[in-house]
């Protein structure tokens, strides 16, 4: 129970080991713990960040989804809508043509009667100039009578 | 172990002196302060305990584990994280010296401490065989193996904490500033005598009461182990186990709780010691 000349050895002693643990050991350890820690906090953020994005991903995933079977849907009410388009179409021009076709058998049917009709009465006019020729015995001059035979042609 | 207690038995008194003197160089202390004399056990198992620690520290410290710590590292980051928050909690704006001056002195006080664990026979049996083996008289041959039951080893702490707490006063206040804490402090300037004196002792007892508690502590632990080891005959066998036992139990309290008190009260002084001029 003495105070000696060790308590200057103590000194040193514990000194000398408080520099050193501070150097060596404090220093290190905590660095080394902060590190960890921040990087731990890094991570979760991440994993969090990373979870949100999951979750974004997913809702818009399915709003492609929805948007897809709509988009899908209308052309399928298109292409029907079109199909009908066509048919009628198709249907409206087969009418059509068979109208026009129609309208030009009609119109070269006429032009034949039209003709049969000139031919005979060119033919009757023919007849009746040469019956008349024949009951009055002499020939008639078809240029002199022409306006009666046009007369009479028209006639017929 | 018959050897080492046969004069316990016969002579109680001389068996707990020679257990409570220091292997000395320079002579046995004449007076309360005696510069001349160098207790060399007590350095000795200093210098091997601070060596211990330091080697440890070095060790983990070189190659730290960011990702997987494991054993001796796990180990210290517990204690270094204790020790950081307690520091964190008690002195919040702390330089970087507050942290390890807290650690060690934990660390190595736990230590020396823990030295008063080992039977009080078994290592001045040892030492005294040895030295008996190379012709030394085993009356003369002393051995004292727990430092903290030293007044040397606990002031030494409390010198280093007592210099600091100078040293962060007159960092936090500067030299006038800490000179008028002396003049002005209690009782504002009508008392400067007073004042004096009345700062000077609360700043005294603060190294005394640190060092004087631990080494107090330690030595009536170690008084009691000697005591109890006085027990071992015959029939005070069975007695001396059992107040072996449990004197050892609460003394695995003690431990601990000394060198965390004194880790606590340092940095408390120091932080008190940081504060800036009080308004007086």
């Amino acid at each position: 129970m003495n105070i000696t000349a060790t308590l200057f050895g103590q000194v040193i002693v514990f000194t000398l080991l408080i520099l050193f643990i501070k150097r060596f050991l404090w220093e290190p350890i905590l660095n080394t713990m902060e590190d960890r820690k921040a990087r731990i906090a890094e991570g979760l953020a991440a994993s969090e960040k990373g979870a949100e994005d999951a979750r974004l991903a997913e809702e818009r995933a399915v709003e492609i989804l929805r948007d897809a079977k709509n988009q899908a849907a209308e052309i399928v009410a298109q292409g029907k809508a079109r199909e009908a388009q066509i048919v009628e179409e198709a249907k409206d021009k087969a009418i059509e043509e068979a109208n026009r076709i129609k309208a030009a058998t009609e119109a070269e049917l006429e032009q034949e009667v039209i003709r049969a009709k000139d031919s005979l009465r060119t033919q009757v006019s023919e007849l009746a100039v040469a019956g008349a020729s024949k009951i009055l015995g002499k020939e008639i001059d078809a240029k002199t009578h022409k306006s009666v035979l046009d007369e009479l042609v028209a006639k017929i | 172990m018959s050897e080492s207690n046969a004069p316990a038995i016969s002579n109680p008194v001389e068996y707990i002196q020679h257990h409570l003197t220091n292997a000395s160089l320079g002579g046995h202390p004449k007076a309360l302060v005696d510069f001349d004399v160098f207790f060399i056990d007590t350095f000795l198992v200093t210098v091997i305990l601070a060596g211990l620690v330091a080697f440890v520290a070095w060790r983990i410290g070189k190659n730290l584990d960011p990702d997987k710590p494991t054993g001796m590292q796990n180990v210290l980051e517990t204690v270094v994280e204790f020790v950081n928050q307690q520091v964190k909690d008690i002195f919040p704006n702390a330089d970087r010296l507050i942290g390890p001056l807290a650690i060690t002195i934990f660390v190595i006080v736990f230590l020396m401490n823990l030295m008063d664990i080992i039977p009080v026979d078994l290592l001045p049996g040892l030492v005294t065989g040895v030295a008996s083996a190379f012709g030394a008289d085993p009356h003369h041959v002393f051995a004292k193996f727990v430092p903290t039951t030293n007044l040397d080893t606990t002031f030494a702490l409390a010198l280093i904490v007592f210099a600091l707490i100078i040293f962060y006063n007159i960092k936090s206040k500067g030299f006038v500033g800490y000179m008028k804490m002396f003049l002005f402090h209690p009782f504002g300037k009508f008392l400067i005598p007073v004042n004096i004196i009345m700062t000077a002792i609360e700043e005294i007892a603060k190294p005394i009461s640190l060092g004087l508690r631990l080494f107090g502590n330690m030595f009536a632990g170690e008084l009691l182990f000697l005591l109890i080891a006085l027990l071992g005959f015959a029939w005070a066998m069975p007695g001396q186990v059992v107040l072996g036992v449990l004197w050892s139990i609460f003394h695995l309290l003690v431990i601990p709780l000394q060198a965390f008190i004194f880790m606590l009260l340092t940095v408390v002084y120091l932080s008190l010691a940081s504060q800036g001029v009080d308004e007086h």
